[in-house]
């Protein structure tokens, strides 16, 4: 293999990893505060490309408002999910919790089957996210470049709103221990609501950016990136922010070289994906950042 | 990247139409599961079950819905209308219900088409037919719309002895040893080498790269008749210089991609479907590559060019019907009803829908009754049938002998270059 062949592949690796990251980090920042995995991350994610896509359709919507609306909106989905369907059953054993996080997921595909259609769409790119730059013979799509920078500003963002502001101190409580939290004062069905909105939110943004670098979107379209973003953050140790950012882009250049040096074997880069999941799990259970669990809780 | 406004809103329209009518389904699971409610289930349980009971409504036509008694002849339709097919599988439907208004009786008795989704799916596929077979009744199955749902389809109807007929299915195995399957078009050893002959002798190609999807039936048969054609004809074993793989639900083809453009091959050939050859083809523009791309007959569908835009212009197929070919009779009609009943030029899945239709209705009609067994019988023997994208013979395998169109896209349009007799 050439260097520039290499130098394009690794590209390719660090724009599909990024995307990954981008995902993986609302995936784990809920499990984090709320010991939930919310199977539904992957939907709202395709929710939220959705909500651009019809702000610039129907409303008209600048881009980059239509994209603001359209984060802000999802926000608000994951807020009502919390609401009808994780809320009540807050005092319940914690995988009730999880199977109506699988039939959220069920109900937001079928939701966007009925009313979206299923047949895919293509989605609005700005000519700001389709510039082709040639770098020493490395193709490279503009888009390329806000993924990763995006991801670190969320990460950022989100490790400042969790450990320096009064709300994040809240979660923080709230992921310790539920109980003595609500006897603190802590409005605990408020600081989920409020973790929920950054999870949605943050899904958004990489249902936005998944749509910008692979303009067809339909309602499936969430299921994979979610089971990618899962297994990143299991990765990278499940609960840890920095760690599913770590994850992701693992994963990404992972699969990417898998291609690369194994062309035949492209085909099953979803079960390689996949076979990482069970290794990390068998060998090493609380990922690259994990900490062990029981220091958690 | 170009987006018609119109054309959008149009679509969108149209969605929003389907939504009000399947709200009118929901509705009625919202009542039912009202009454469970008042036994104070959770939010969550609602969620599911209505989730499940979605998903358990599959689809059924319009058309269809009639008093059901033994006057009634039932023909099954399994298609995608949701999934990474369902725009192949609404197409033919458009066809299909166009062929039941224009048709909507034999031997004085009323037909009732019966459509059940089968979602893009193998298993799914294999459910609906036995959903249609043992729960509906139906006499004859028309279905489906990819080849790996068809064989899955066809396994089940072989068993229960309904004949089935794929107007699109292009796999050969979809009726070898079969004695209930047919179908409506050609298959791929022929698509294979109309489109090796127009790569090495109308673009004068030397070598050439596939890329091929791992989990459709459909593709991988189609490359590997691809690769034997082209190597024949370039008569250098070399000539393929990869076969590259990827899976259906991909969207990320830059790592095959990168690989293909390192190999500086004339033509890449693509025997997949629409969504992935849109994506791949704007991948491929976005990393330089210059090779021709080809691909097969499940390329045609508007959202190839709604989601490739510029990137698939250029991009040349092989395919079953243009609507050039029909200047007159059966194919004119069908061209004109189908712009009144749609407002656009059909497809080659819309004719083909059509015509397999079509098929099931004269093969009873020449056997004066409308048991499976006659169907059956009937399809094996339809010689000559004068079909809207051509003559039709059914073979002793149970495959249609026709001949192929060449399409391109030009100017965000499909294109007719070329007709190819075997």
């Amino acid at each position: 293999m050439t260097f520039p062949l290499f130098l394009q592949h690794l590209a390719n690796a660090i724009s599909l990893g990024s995307l990954y990251a981008l995902i993986a980090i609302g995936y784990t920042m809920v499990y984090g505060i709320l010991r939930l995995i919310n199977f539904a991350h992957g939907d709202i994610f395709m929710m939220g490309a959705y909500v651009a896509f019809y702000g610039i359709l129907l409303i008209s919507l600048p881009w980059w408002l239509a994209f603001a609306v359209a984060v802000l909106l999802t926000s608000f989905i994951g807020i009502l999910i919390d609401r009808g369907a994780y809320r009540p059953l807050r005092s319940a054993p914690r995988i009730s919790a999880l199977i109506s996080a699988i039939g959220v997921s069920f109900f937001l595909q079928n939701f966007a089957i009925v009313v979206f259609s299923g047949r895919p769409k293509a989605f609005f790119r700005p000519p700001l996210f389709t510039r082709v730059f040639v770098i020493k013979g490395v193709n490279i799509l503009s888009v390329t470049f806000f993924i990763p920078v995006i991801a670190f500003i969320s990460l950022a963002a989100l490790s400042y709103i969790i450990y320096r502001t009064k709300p994040g101190l809240a979660m923080r409580a709230v992921s310790h221990d539920m109980e003595t939290a609500r006897i603190m004062g802590v409005d605990v069905d408020r600081t989920i609501a409020l973790t929920f909105a950054l999870g949605s939110g943050l899904a958004a943004i990489g249902g936005i950016m998944w749509g910008l670098r692979y303009p067809q979107i339909q309602p499936l379209m969430g299921v994979i990136p979610g089971l990618k973003a899962f297994v990143a953050a299991i990765l990278g140790g499940i609960g840890s922010v920095p760690g599913a950012m770590i994850g992701g882009f693992v994963l990404g250049l992972a699969e990417i070289m898998l291609v690369a040096f194994a062309p035949a074997l492209a085909g099953y880069r979803d079960a390689f994906a996949f076979l990482i999941l069970i290794v990390v799990l068998l060998l090493r259970p609380t990922g690259i950042l994990g900490r062990r669990l029981e220091e958690k809780v | 990247m170009k987006t018609d406004p119109k054309e959008m809103r149009r679509k969108r329209t149209k969605t929003f139409c389907e939504a009000e009518r399947m709200r009118g389904e929901q509705h009625m699971i919202e009542r039912r599961l009202g009454r469970s409610m008042a036994g104070g289930w959770p939010g969550a349980a609602l969620a599911v079950a209505l989730a499940f009971s979605l998903v358990a409504l599959g689809c059924q036509s319009d058309q269809g819905r009639g008093p059901a008694g033994t006057d009634v002849i039932k023909i099954g339709a399994y298609f995608p209308m949701t999934g990474p097919y369902a725009a192949g599988g609404q197409m033919t439907m458009d066809g299909i219900n166009l062929a039941h208004q224009r048709r909507p009786k034999v031997l004085g008795r009323t037909v009732q088409t019966v459509l059940v989704d089968n979602k893009s799916d193998k298993v799914e596929s294999a459910n609906a037919v036995s959903r249609l077979i043992e729960n509906e009744g139906v006499v004859a199955v028309i279905g489906a719309y990819a080849s790996s749902n068809a064989m899955a389809g066809a396994e089940v109807c072989e068993k229960a002895r309904i004949p089935m007929i794929s107007p699109s299915a292009t796999n050969p195995l979809v009726t070898a040893g079969k004695m209930y399957a047919f179908r409506a078009c050609f298959i791929d050893p022929f698509q294979g080498l109309v489109m090796a002959k127009y790569a090495t002798e109308t673009l004068g190609a030397r070598t050439a790269i596939v890329i091929q999807d791992v989990a459709a039936d459909y593709s991988v048969g189609l490359a590997s008749f691809f690769k034997r054609s082209f190597t024949e004809l370039t008569g250098d074993p070399g000539s393929i210089l990869a076969t590259i793989s990827y899976q259906t639900g991909d969207q990320d083809f830059t790592a095959q991609l990168t690989v293909a453009r390192s190999k500086n091959a004339d033509v890449i050939f693509i025997p997949g479907y629409f969504g992935d050859i849109a994506l791949l083809a704007k991948q491929a523009k976005e990393l330089g590559i210059g090779s021709h791309l080809l691909a097969g007959d499940a390329a045609q569908a508007p959202e190839l060019i709604q989601i490739g835009g510029d990137a698939v212009e250029g991009l040349v197929f092989s395919n079953h019907y243009a609507p050039e070919q029909s200047r007159s009779g059966a194919g004119k009609e069908f061209v004109d009803a189908f712009r009144e009943a749609y407002g656009d030029v059909p497809n080659a899945f819309a004719a083909l829908g059509y015509d397999a239709y079509n098929i099931v209705l004269s093969a009873i009609e020449s056997q004066g009754e409308a048991t499976p067994e006659a169907i059956r019988k009937g399809i094996a023997a339809l010689t000559e049938y004068d079909g809207v994208t051509g003559v039709i013979t059914i073979d002793e395998n149970g495959d249609a002998k026709k001949s192929a169109v060449i399409l391109t896209v030009q100017d965000g349009k499909f294109t007719y270059l070329d007709t190819v007799t075997p």
